[in-house]
């Protein structure tokens, strides 16, 4: 799915026009997106969260010459997927991997 | 920033009442987790792409404990920004 589609979905479902469709689901895409330049969080309940995580610069290798090249500091936004929907992406696998789920799950909260 | 700062924007910007947004920026994040639920990825140009990946079962250990487990096949969900919101993150401070 692409945002076009994604804004026929909305468009349907609302019944509202199509163009209104388009400016809403820009807007928000865009506010998340200047969110994120001002260094906000964003989180979304039940979705997942985004934060910026900070790098410093390192020095890398152009993998194809081998080259030393040196990486600049640099921000990326991490995306960590919320509970409902970690479950929801997951839904095959719940009843088998209960156990081993909780433990990788706690100990991966701990890193955050 | 919230679900609630998104309706506020919606309704200020775009002049939908407020039941309206709220009804919308609720029916975007539904939409979107249909869809990746049902593995499908969703792209959003500009953003960055919501992508659904199998992962083998592979053995890991309690950090806590040392104790090995086996952490069993999964469907994960990850998120690439797009090179747009990479390079307005890094536009300021740099160059």
């Amino acid at each position: 799915m692409n945002k076009s589609e994604l804004i026929e979905v909305i468009a349907e479902k609302s019944k509202i026009p199509k163009k209104r469709a388009e400016e809403a689901v820009n807007l928000v895409f865009d506010s998340m997106s200047q969110a994120l330049v001002r260094g906000d969080r964003i989180e979304i309940r039940g979705f997942g969260s985004f934060v910026n995580r900070e790098y410093e610069s390192y020095t890398g290798r152009n993998p194809r010459t081998g080259e030393s090249i040196s990486v600049a500091p640099k921000k990326l936004p991490f995306f960590k997927v919320g509970k409902e929907l970690k479950e929801r992406v997951d839904g095959e696998e719940e009843a088998s991997g209960t156990t081993s789920t909780s433990s990788a799950e706690s100990s991966e909260s701990s890193n955050y | 920033m919230t679900k609630a700062d998104l309706v506020e924007s919606i309704y200020e910007k775009i002049g939908f009442s407020k039941k309206e947004s709220a009804d919308i920026v609720e029916m975007i994040f539904d939409t979107m987790k249909d869809t990746l639920e049902k593995g499908e990825k969703i792209k959003i140009s500009g953003f960055g792409n919501f992508v659904v990946r199998d992962k083998r079962p592979r053995m890991g250990r309690n950090p806590q404990t040392g104790q090995e487990i086996m952490i069993s096949a999964r469907r994960v969900l990850t998120f690439r920004p797009s090179q747009v919101l990479k390079q307005a993150l890094n536009r300021d401070g740099l160059s």
